[in-house]
């Protein structure tokens, strides 16, 4: 009897205790990154290009360079993916071709990200000629997060109840048109989720972007999407292994990572917000 | 005669859900189909607006006749069809938006735009459905908030405002409290004068209730088919007997 008790004290401590530790690894994380990094944080950090060899000034190049990509790579990654998406679920019928295009999906979800870079230099910035730029960098990503956006928007589409599809066909309304206007707004808001991890993924890669878009230094802005870019993962990258000045630049490394990590719980927050917006309208 | 149904044979896969039915259902008449779980009477509902086109792997044979065209014709367009044979399903299954845009959503995407029109659809629609007086003042708050027998004559409600001629009703009330059931039953009385109505149901005093006419159906076959009246009182068949009586079903 007792020892019953015991072991599923036991047992309930242990699992409290992972779910404990996987939320102190991130705060400690994000606590570590703030204790170190934030005195570089200023407004001139925000807001200057590097100086002084990278080891003055600020990052804004790379900020808004990360900021191009991650959205380039969105607003790619997330009509295709959810169309990609609408078609498994909705269209296709199932059998051995859709079977093969969902195992192309996953196994894409497992390529290491820097074959996405070579497959990236190879083919957008050799092949078609698009050289290091924004353009090729964003698509890179884009392909990239494409199977967490295909999974999420797939089980999106599933959760969404078949008494709505039948209702919408039953009342003589076109199959494209239940989908439009029934099926992935109710889809919206798990969309979305896909879309927030996407972000999340893209803005901090290194690998993919290094030989297709990132930029060691540049102080102007880019001009056209043909232009190269600073990227704060890459630039973090840079300052760490291959500047001149390593351990001059910690404070300045340790800046950029925490403006790194809240670009991307920023972009995080405003997707949450318009998620439990969306959801609140979309009740079933 | 509005739909008829002849010598149909229906496959899901390899397996046989409906065989040789033929059938017809009077215009502005009431017609139920009983019978046992899985005897094939949702299948048929489900055949007459081609609802089972949804379902990979299913077969139809035969023809079923509206207005004399055959539906499963290669050139008929099954959304028209459905415009013309709304249905109303098991359990309510409005959709997550307001009371009105569940009315308007099918018309609008059909061509209605003018707001007065569409108000007044929305209106007609409602009252016909005996609902106007319970909702004309929350028209703009969610149908999810609706009581289920509420919900299931918004939903019929809906399936009116698309103006069709049949009204198909599977099992309506199976999901709905006696006093919701009552309403509906009510409902499906006045409806007959404008609409074909053909009603599934595992209620046998509701068969009865509603219904002129009544198919009693057996392991994917029309076992009797006749006026409401006859089927319940004098069928001509030992098993319709049998399950109407209560000794299996």
């Amino acid at each position: 009897m007792k020892w019953r008790y015991f072991r599923q004290g036991l047992f309930f401590g242990m699992v409290r205790l992972s779910a404990l530790m996987i939320t102190l690894a991130l705060l400690g994380m994000i606590a570590f990154l703030f204790y170190n990094g934030i005195r570089a944080v200023t407004w001139g950090f925000l807001t200057l290009p590097p100086t002084d060899s990278m080891t003055k000034g600020g990052i804004m190049p790379a900020i808004v360079g990360t900021l191009y990509l991650t959205v380039g790579a969105i607003a790619v990654a997330l009509p295709l993916g959810v169309a990609s998406a609408v078609y498994l679920t909705e269209y296709a019928r199932q059998g051995i071709f859709i079977r093969i295009v969902r195992i192309g999906v996953n196994c894409l979800a497992g390529v290491p990200s820097v074959v996405f870079g070579l497959f990236g230099l190879g083919f957008f910035v050799v092949f078609l000629k698009f050289g290091s730029s924004i353009l090729s960098g964003a698509l890179t990503l884009a392909i990239l997060i494409l199977p967490t956006i295909i999974g999420a928007a797939e089980e999106a589409l599933k959760a969404v109840p078949q008494t709505f599809r039948e209702a919408s066909l039953a009342l003589g309304v076109s199959k494209w048109r239940t989908i439009s206007r029934i099926v992935l707004p109710s889809a919206l808001p798990g969309i979305l989720t896909g879309a927030i991890l996407g972000v999340g993924r893209a803005a901090g890669e290194t690998a993919p972007i290094m030989f297709t878009a990132a930029a060691f230094f540049t102080a102007a802005l880019p001009k056209s999407i043909f232009d190269e870019v600073m990227a704060l993962p890459y630039h973090i990258y840079v300052l760490a292994t291959a500047g001149t000045h390593i351990e001059q630049t910690r404070p300045l490394q340790y800046g950029t990572a925490l403006v790194l990590i809240g670009l991307v719980l920023g972009i995080d927050l405003f997707a949450i917000i318009l998620r439990s917006r969306v959801r609140r309208k979309k009740r079933w | 005669m509005i739909i008829t149904t002849q010598n149909v044979n229906f496959f899901y896969g390899a397996c046989q859900a409906l065989s040789n039915v033929t059938l017809d259902f009077e215009k502005n008449r009431v017609t139920a189909l009983i019978g046992p779980s899985g005897c094939g009477k949702s299948t048929l509902l489900r055949l007459l607006n081609r609802m089972n086109d949804l379902i990979d792997g299913t077969r139809v044979e035969g023809e079923i006749l509206f207005e004399g065209r055959n539906i499963y014709a290669p050139d008929v367009d099954p959304v028209e069809i459905r415009q013309r044979i709304g249905m109303v399903f098991q359990k309510p299954n409005p959709f997550p938006k307001s009371i009105v845009s569940n009315i308007t959503f099918a018309p609008r995407l059909s061509g209605v735009r003018d707001g007065g029109e569409l108000d007044a659809l929305v209106e007609e629609s409602l009252k016909q459905a005996v609902l106007w007086d319970e909702v004309k003042d929350i028209l703009d708050k969610s149908a999810m908030n609706l009581s289920g027998g509420q919900q299931q004559r918004l939903c019929i409600a809906r399936a009116l405002a698309m103006k069709p001629d049949v009204l198909l009703m599977d099992e309506p009330t199976s999901a709905l409290d006696p006093i919701s059931t009552a309403k509906i039953e009510e409902l499906i009385d006045t409806l007959k004068k404008r609409y074909t109505i053909i009603i599934v149901t595992h209620n046998m005093q509701q068969a009865a209730r509603v219904s002129e006419f009544t198919g009693f159906f057996y392991l994917g076959k029309l076992i009797e088919f006749s006026s409401t009246d006859k089927i319940f009182t004098n069928p001509d068949v030992k098993q319709t007997e049998d399950y109407i009586t209560g000794r299996f079903g």
